[in-house]
């Protein structure tokens, strides 16, 4: 084990799927220089221009370009730098990455990794704080990942990197220095396994990213009132772990699901849809209002689910 | 779709343009205007270092010449529509030190009521269109403002700026062949300040000259030198007749120089400091035109007055930007689509 940052962790798995595999290379704006967030430090002095590519301001052409490049076997990590900007390359990404395996006869597949970091940070406002993993999630032949943990930003990486398909890979700007014990060399976290972060045998609270943490301070706070936490980490949200999900809301009979993004049409719908089409638990869900990410505090804020909120969301479920 | 517009009730020229060199009391106000801005962003750089001022905060301190020579060359009610580097132009199409201060301390006075910040500001009234954060997005939306203008019959011309950065990106050449395609009253202009972050435009761009990229769509252009305000003027006076004519789209790269970071968080290793220096010791746009006007024999207690001018609309400014209230948390519910 090493203690390091939630951006530290995701460069050693970057760098250590680099030395294993001569054809894993990254591509984006402002890598040479380590990238916007300081993700890629280091690296290009490793391993040269070649493999930590510097591109134009050019999404499509980024993204695009690395389709092709994943087609002919080479593991391409596109870096996006802001969720939001992704957004000028998601034709490349949803209708060519996702589907060029299908729509190929499974005689093409693209092992690609698409970095679009998401989330609110600092005061970054509309364009440059959203969280669109539901969007992706949406789309068959995409793996979604959003690591809520370094350890996790590490083993998430590495099974991205050496996955033959597609994954949106979607880390939380405001976790870059979050600091934790990742374990060190072949540490890989599979896709679809959830983590419990905490066992009770009240509520189950399913989230995933930053959201985790705010969960887990008020699965801590309803501790010291009585109320037993059931607190799952989805990791990836496709695949996601039913199994883990299931049996908790099933045993709990009360499953509230909770995300930084919009509630309406977020992910959270799905799970609190399985879960009731397959339990006879109660389900919540609490998720951002239908509003833009607005730039002055107050406003920031009324967006963001506080801790105050889960927790009393939780009670009310317990009929407190 | 309507009947097709008149071409030649489009051609007319309306008061309010300026054609060639500036005279004496143009330069004056063009120096007034280069100040203000750039009096106003090394206030907001105070502001931001005292924690009053957010998230992303993009200062256009050394690029004042491109905006002000330019707008120099508009006329009342022609557009302008930018990306997130934005204080300079908002002040320079006239609107209030004040509210855009506001807005970057994110307070209830704010040209968006502090919903948007530095990046996104609008002004109907001054017909400025943004404040835009995805970089080469406002390319194609200038292009329909400039049709509205087109498909309205008036004689109103729409100016579009991005950065060299921006330059590559793909809507950016689609936009350039719609625009030449439709005839569109359009001025591009490339603000080329050397670098797109932290990347220098020889290593983001293979074509060397940037006035060239409308070539495939015969939009003609011209390359200018940003540091100096009556340049930019007397070239954008010419871009703009071409576009009022109904003549189409015209493409103007305009060499600048930002000369703090990309953003505030910025720590600038991709240039020396040397190189920063000698623009600014050799080439800045504010001295550059003091020297002209004082070679034009105007009295330095003329130019003090304008010094002292900027100085209090900018303080004033500030003071304003402190004391606005923040919005309410119920702002969030205001101009969306939603149900609650």
């Amino acid at each position: 084990m090493a203690r390091m940052t939630y951006l530290a962790a995701a460069r050693a798995a970057l760098a250590e799927e680099m030395r294993r595999d001569p054809l894993v290379w990254a591509v984006g704006e402002d890598l040479g220089r380590g990238g916007v967030f300081g993700q890629y430090a280091g690296l290009v002095e490793e391993f040269g221009p070649e493999r930590i590519s510097d591109a134009p301001i050019s999404e499509a052409a980024i993204l695009g370009a690395s389709v092709g490049a994943a087609l002919m076997g080479t593991r391409p990590v596109v870096e996006m730098r802001f969720s939001d900007f992704a957004l000028c390359a998601v034709d490349e990404l949803v209708n060519q990455a996702a589907k060029a395996r299908f729509m190929f006869g499974g005689q093409g597949r693209v092992p690609l990794v698409v970095r679009e970091p998401i989330g609110m940070w600092r005061s970054s406002a509309a364009q440059h704080s959203q969280s669109l993993e539901a969007w992706y999630a949406h789309i068959p032949g995409l793996v979604v990942a959003c690591p809520a943990t370094p350890a996790d930003n590490k083993g998430l990486l590495k099974s991205a990197i050496r996955c033959d398909d597609p994954v949106v890979y979607m880390e939380h700007k405001n976790l870059w220095p979050l600091e934790g014990e990742v374990p060190e060399g072949e540490h890989l976290v599979p896709f679809g396994v959830a983590r419990r972060v905490r066992a009770g045998g009240d509520v189950t609270i399913v989230s995933w990213s930053q959201q985790v943490h705010v969960c887990a301070e008020a699965a801590e706070a309803l501790a010291g009132e009585g109320i037993g936490v059931d607190l799952i980490d989805l990791r990836t949200l496709w695949p996601w772990d039913r199994v883990m999900v299931l049996e908790s809301a099933a045993r709990t009979g009360r499953l509230l699901v909770c995300h930084e993004a919009v509630a309406v049409a977020g992910f959270g719908a799905e799970i609190a849809a399985t879960v009731a089409e397959h339990t006879s638990a109660k389900v919540r869900r609490l998720g951002a209002p239908r509003a833009p990410v607005g730039y002055a505090p107050p406003v920031e804020d009324a967006v963001r689910v506080g801790a105050a909120a889960v927790a009393a969301t939780a009670r009310s479920m317990m009929g407190r | 779709m309507a009947k097709a517009p008149d071409a030649k009730k489009r051609g007319k020229a309306r008061p309010g343009s300026t054609e060639g060199g500036l005279s004496q009391e143009q330069l004056l106000r063009g120096y007034r205007d280069m100040l203000l801005i750039r009096r106003f962003e090394e206030k907001a750089g105070q502001l931001y270092g005292m924690g009053l001022i957010g998230g992303f905060c993009h200062l256009y301190i050394g690029q004042e010449a491109v905006v002000v020579g330019i707008q120099m060359a508009l006329g009342e009610g022609d557009q302008v529509i930018t990306s997130y580097r934005d204080h300079g132009h908002m002040l320079a199409t006239g609107m209030q030190a004040r509210g855009v201060m506001a807005e970057l301390t994110g307070r209830k006075d704010g040209y968006s009521r502090g919903k948007g910040g530095s990046m996104h500001m609008f002004s109907k009234e001054r017909n400025f269109f943004g404040g835009h954060g995805i970089v080469g997005a406002q390319v194609s939306l200038g292009n329909g403002l400039a049709f509205s203008n087109w498909y309205r019959q008036t004689d109103r011309v729409c100016v579009t700026y991005f950065g060299d950065g921006a330059a590559n990106q793909g809507q950016v050449f689609e936009s350039f062949n719609l625009a030449a395609l439709l005839k569109l009253p359009c001025v591009f202009v490339i603000e080329n300040n050397k670098y797109g972050m932290g990347t220098s435009v020889d290593r983001a761009t293979a074509s060397r000259d940037l006035s060239k990229n409308g070539t495939p769509w015969h939009i003609p252009s011209a390359q200018v030198d940003g540091m100096d305000v009556e340049a930019v003027h007397e070239a954008a006076a010419a871009a703009v007749a071409h576009c009022r004519a109904g003549k189409g789209p015209y493409l103007l790269e305009v060499k600048t120089y930002r000369y703090r970071g990309h953003s505030m968080s910025d720590p600038g290793r991709y240039r020396t400091r040397e190189e920063v220096q000698k623009m600014r010791t050799e080439r800045d746009c504010i001295e550059g035109a003091r020297h002209k006007l004082e070679g034009l024999g105007v009295e330095e207690a003329a130019i003090k007055q304008i010094d002292d001018e900027v100085k209090r609309i900018v303080q004033e400014a500030a003071d304003f930007a402190q004391a606005s209230p923040e919005p309410d948390a119920a702002e969030l519910y205001t101009d969306v689509l939603l149900e609650v």
